[in-house]
């Protein structure tokens, strides 16, 4: 039996309804609750550690609720939505998020792209090549962040001194240049990886095809290459997006966000350990929420990136 | 297609290629191994060759539990999680990919949701609750949100290798009477250890890495990790910054990963772009 016509969501629908109206037999009934039970446990983890946590977080938003002054939690309506939106820390964060989001996830794409061409077609090295891609890819990230800070710390660090003892990391937007370097060096590999997995599938035929019609390597890669790899492209630039979106670990050891530096998460951070303050933190939570929402929704509604594993059981 | 035709010229400029990713990979990762191996007067150097070599930074940090106390943490609590993760991802891993029941959509949904879930989300609520029920600054307050991170990762890897696995054998299992469950334990389990092994690895690099979760759910060594470890770190005195002992701890944390990296590479190939693309 194939898994093919066997796991359509969609097909088993109906096959369930049939099923149903023929009274389900023991063994679809048996199976059916044995999907349930291996299901169940990994289902009530998932929920626990976000669903309902995502909900207090709301309820807590409408809260004024200080740690330091635990006798003054009183409920205020959206007033802490209110004190967000109209601080000028939150649009500030926000922009910085969204500039670092916006060139780092290009930049990786690129690179990405060039890597996944040079892994799949490279003949010789293939296994250092792939090996030493992953290393960036794998580093724990706050290790990397601090080799990264020391390397422009002037008097120390071997970048800084190459370019006249600067001091990238004093001054908001070449700090955040910074980042957006480390950022770049972390995820290319990632981002090459997904490339590569959908460089695969572009028959080898179609090339051959092109190029007997006399097609140049360019109008191959952007004909051909590009158009058969447009949904793994997506996929990988969604996932991309999104993570860069939540970046933490490198602000938080390159710059503690500060000059201006601070992401979105790095303001949610300081407002819970600094201001002690749980009402305006799970306010800016749920901000952030909101704006993860909407990326998802803009690449899966407007772009038509199929949502990985929606089509995990049509295959 | 490059092996249509490979001209001396061509091949040089694939090895040109070959060997500006692996120095661009690596530059960052040697410069901290350098830093490290640096004495303190030697750091206030830029140079990217240690003047004068020394084990110093690594005999202090080994000697201290400030550094040994959160490297079994973060081993303790990364194989706890990770097995806790893989054993539950991979029931419903087999449940997506071989077995007929309403709802599969639903948890696939729900594994993609949480996969992109902004972690910071649920640092304030977590950081509440967990105070609440007495987790915070213990192993289960990080391993609970670990396994839960880790599963999307998990569920996403491992049905992709378990459509792989040849189920026929499951089917004459079953002919030979077992029941649906004895199948899986007996016959499809150590069919799909490869597959596993290498969501193991995944998901543990996963907790290896983790950052956030780690400086916002601990406050003392009973619980923190090596990476958040790193920010605690202090000098010899209130004036010196701590550089070699940091960057030794880095290259400690990063040793692991690279053993990962070196021994397990197809694997770890294979399972990223498995679950991310095909999925």
């Amino acid at each position: 039996m194939s898994t093919t016509t066997e796991a359509l969501p969609g097909g088993a629908t109906e096959q369930a309804v049939r099923g149903h109206k023929r009274q389900l037999s023991e063994g679809a009934r048996a199976e059916r609750r044995l999907g349930w039970m291996l299901c169940a446990p990994a289902v009530i983890v998932m929920l626990a550690v976000t669903a309902y946590p995502v909900g207090y977080a709301v309820y807590l938003s409408l809260e004024r609720y200080n740690l330091e002054l635990p006798q003054a939690i009183k409920f205020v309506g959206l007033s802490n939505y209110g004190a967000v939106l109209s601080s000028s820390y939150w649009w500030e964060a926000l922009w910085v998020t969204v500039l670092i989001t916006v060139i780092s996830v290009a930049f990786t794409l690129v690179l990405g792209m060039l890597l996944a061409l040079l892994m799949h077609r490279t003949l010789f090295g293939r296994g250092t090549v792939r090996t030493s891609a992953l290393i960036p890819y794998g580093i724990v990230t706050v290790a990397a962040a601090y080799g990264w800070q020391y390397a422009w710390t002037p008097g120390q660090g071997y970048l800084s001194a190459a370019f006249n003892n600067s001091a990238p990391l004093t001054a908001q937007f070449q700090a955040i240049g910074v980042i957006i370097l480390a950022e770049i060096w972390k995820t290319t590999p990632f981002m090459g990886l997904l490339l590569l997995a959908g460089l695969s599938l572009v028959p080898e035929d179609l090339q051959k095809a092109a190029m007997v019609d006399g097609a140049t390597g360019w109008q191959r890669f952007t004909r051909i290459t590009l158009p058969l790899m447009k949904p793994a492209i997506l996929v990988a630039l969604l996932f991309r997006t999104l993570d860069s979106f939540r970046i933490f670990d490198n602000i938080y050891i390159l710059t503690g966000g500060n000059n201006g530096t601070g992401s979105v998460s790095i303001l949610g951070y300081d407002n819970l350990f600094n201001a002690l303050n749980l009402g305006i933190g799970s306010a800016i939570s749920i901000l952030i929420f909101i704006c993860v929402a909407i990326i998802a929704v803009v690449f899966i509604r407007g772009f038509g990136t199929a949502a990985p594993g929606t089509d995990i059981g049509k295959r | 297609m490059a092996a249509v035709s490979t001209t001396s010229r061509q091949k040089f400029g694939w090895w040109t290629a070959n060997l500006v990713v692996i120095a661009l990979a690596l530059i960052p990762v040697l410069w901290l191994a350098s830093l490290s191996f640096k004495t303190p007067t030697a750091v206030l150097n830029p140079s990217f060759i240690p003047a004068q070599w020394t084990w110093g930074n690594y005999t202090q940090i080994l000697s201290t539990t400030q550094f040994i106390r959160p490297l079994i943490n973060s081993i303790g609590i990364g194989l706890i999680a990770t097995f806790i993760a893989v054993v539950l991802a991979s029931m419903a891993a087999y449940a997506v990919a071989r077995l007929r029941f309403p709802g599969k959509s639903v948890l696939i949904g729900m594994a993609l949701l949480i996969a992109m879930f902004p972690a910071i989300s649920l640092v304030t609520p977590m950081f509440s609750i967990e105070r609440a029920l007495g987790l915070f600054n213990t192993w289960p307050g990080l391993i609970i949100p670990y396994v839960a991170f880790g599963l999307p990762l998990g569920i996403y890897t491992l049905s992709a290798f378990f459509r792989e696995i040849p189920w026929e054998l499951e089917k004459a299992a079953k002919v030979d009477g077992a029941t649906p469950f004895q199948a899986f334990v007996r016959v499809i389990a150590p069919l799909a250890a490869p597959g596993m092994v290498t969501t193991a690895i995944l998901v543990f690099l996963f907790c290896w890495n983790e950052f956030l979760f780690a400086i916002s759910f601990t406050s003392t060594l009973t619980s923190r990790t090596a990476p958040a470890s790193l920010a605690y770190f202090s000098g010899s005195s209130q004036f010196t910054v701590p550089t070699g002992p940091i960057a030794a701890a880095a290259v400690v944390i990063t040793i692991p990963i690279i053993i990962f990296v070196v021994f397990f590479q197809r694997r770890i190939v294979a399972g990223l772009t498995s679950g991310a693309v095909k999925g």
